[in-house]
């Protein structure tokens, strides 16, 4: 069974703001949006502020962080039988786990004292946009067709985001 | 010709030489001594600079071939409000930053205790400790070095020029026509390669020091580990009465400047703008963002604290059920 499971809309649609945050200001890590005029549009001048997007960029993976250890923690918890994760659930998740790791690195780096060698940070900032690039088409077919992360058992279940 | 040399000309001759020698390898030692992670700062006293340019045009002498290769015509970029920025004709241009001129020599005339002063200051690339060109870069362009040096691989660099942006000081400076760019999508996406100072890397891996200090004739630049050379910032300042910049500025950076008036006058007196950097303070960029990341660390935390909680709540609730309906069956069959 794959339809929608509207278990706690809320966090659905936390999850989906939070995740369209994390895009717009990942993406606004590269100098595009003055370029192609979006900066432009009435209220998006902060778009091409590129301190602001990296600190609310920081403050949605914050969040997430906080969102993917409950859910994570939630899922290995859940008794007296474990959902399985569909198909769709494991790529996602994959993704996202992806995106937090590398994601998680880059922050390390820009500490004082970090330095990677040259080679890893092209490699970690290709994977970490790659691994958007693969997220975003896949979330979005997932939602247009109502893919559930879970098949849930008869007993137990991991109520949240599908 | 046969050379006629006396005692007093090969003693003189001998001096001069030991002098030169003991000149550039003080700095070469101080240089290995940076090594094992330990960054490497220059400090700069603007009371010794003459203004002669010699650094400037030994600068150029030695990082002439890493100067961009620029291929014209441009291509047409979209949309039409991309800049072109193009300095590979006017080459030789001194008196700012340009992609050919990775260090210039600012002037002021200054107020020195009542006596008019004409200052100058050799300016490039401050070499942040933690440099926010190089952490803010978002292909890994940028880069730096275990010693502190940060440096723009014209080879990766597609010129979008965020690191001028980031730059509290808007060091970094555009070439188009050249780079990586031109083999991707040049009419939409990059603009060139961004150069700056890259403090002749080369030249210090190899134990060597900057062509810049090397050329000096006043000594009025030096180079050692970065806690030697605030130290050394600290004592000039208080031989002198001056006062230091870049101890503290955007967190601390590698170049440090010692100055005989206080840099709220002397950034008054320079001239500023487009590839002329400022000596305003500089509070530290990476700071905030760097802050939230503990909140990284707090986050998943608080998430797994929750779920456990969730759970331990819902187990509970399960235990107490049974009881009540045991209870209550007892209940009824009594």
């Amino acid at each position: 069974m794959t339809t929608r499971n509207a278990a706690i809309p809320p966090v659905r649609y936390g999850y989906g703001l939070l995740m369209f945050l994390l895009a717009l200001t990942g993406f606004a890590q590269m100098p595009i949006f003055k370029r192609y005029y979006i900066a432009d549009i009435p209220g998006l001048g902060w778009l091409a502020m590129f301190y602001v997007t990296h600190y609310l960029h920081y403050i949605g993976a914050v969040l997430i962080l906080g969102l993917a250890a409950y859910f994570v923690t939630a899922y290995f918890r859940t008794r007296p039988e474990r959902p399985k994760l569909t198909p769709t659930g494991y790529l996602r998740a994959g993704l996202i786990g992806v995106i937090l790791v590398t994601g998680l690195l880059l922050a390390v780096k820009n500490f004082p004292g970090y330095v990677f060698p040259p080679g890893a940070v092209i490699l970690l900032d290709l994977v970490h946009l790659g691994s958007v690039f693969v997220f975003i088409p896949t979330a979005l077919y997932c939602w247009a067709f109502s893919k559930k992360w879970i098949n849930s058992p008869s007993k137990g279940d991991v109520k949240g985001v599908n | 010709m046969a050379i006629q040399l006396s005692r007093r000309s090969f003693l003189k001759g001998s001096l001069a030489a030991a002098g030169a020698v003991a000149a550039t390898s003080a700095p070469a030692a101080a240089v290995k001594g940076a090594k094992g992670g330990r960054h490497l700062a220059t400090l700069i006293d603007i009371d010794k600079c003459i203004g002669c340019g010699a650094c400037v045009e030994a600068c150029r002498d030695a990082n002439y071939e890493k100067y961009p290769e620029a291929k014209k015509p441009f291509p047409k970029m979209y949309p039409n409000r991309v800049p072109v920025e193009d300095w590979s004709d006017d080459q030789y241009a001194s008196d700012r930053l340009t992609p050919y001129n990775l260090l210039f020599i600012q002037e002021a005339v200054v107020d020195v205790d009542g006596e008019e002063r004409f200052l100058t200051v050799p300016r490039r690339c401050m070499h942040c400790v933690n440099p926010p060109c190089v952490k803010l870069c978002p292909w890994g362009a940028a880069q730096q070095y275990k010693n502190g040096i940060s440096r723009i691989d014209k080879d990766i660099c597609l010129g979008g020029s965020k690191c001028r942006k980031v730059c509290p000081w808007h060091i970094p400076q555009r070439q188009t026509g050249a780079g990586l760019y031109l083999e991707l999508l040049p009419s939409f996406a990059g603009n060139g390669i961004m150069t700056k100072c890259d403090r002749c890397c080369d030249r210090v891996a190899g134990g060597g020091v900057p062509a810049c200090i090397e050329a000096c004739p006043e000594g009025a630049q030096i180079i050692g580990p970065r806690d030697e050379i605030v130290r050394k910032a600290h004592e000039l300042a208080d031989e002198t009465g001056g006062y230091i910049y870049g101890e503290t500025e955007n967190g601390g950076t590698n170049t440090l400047y010692v100055s005989p008036v206080p840099f709220e006058e002397l950034n008054k007196a320079v001239d500023k703008g487009k590839g002329r950097p400022h000596f305003k303070p500089a509070e530290n960029t990476m700071a905030k963002a760097n802050n939230l990341v503990l909140g990284m660390a707090i986050a998943p935390i608080a998430g797994i604290a929750a779920a456990w909680g969730k759970q331990i709540v819902a187990d509970n609730k399960k235990k107490e059920k049974p009881e009540h309906i045991k209870e209550g069956t007892d209940h009824d069959n009594a």
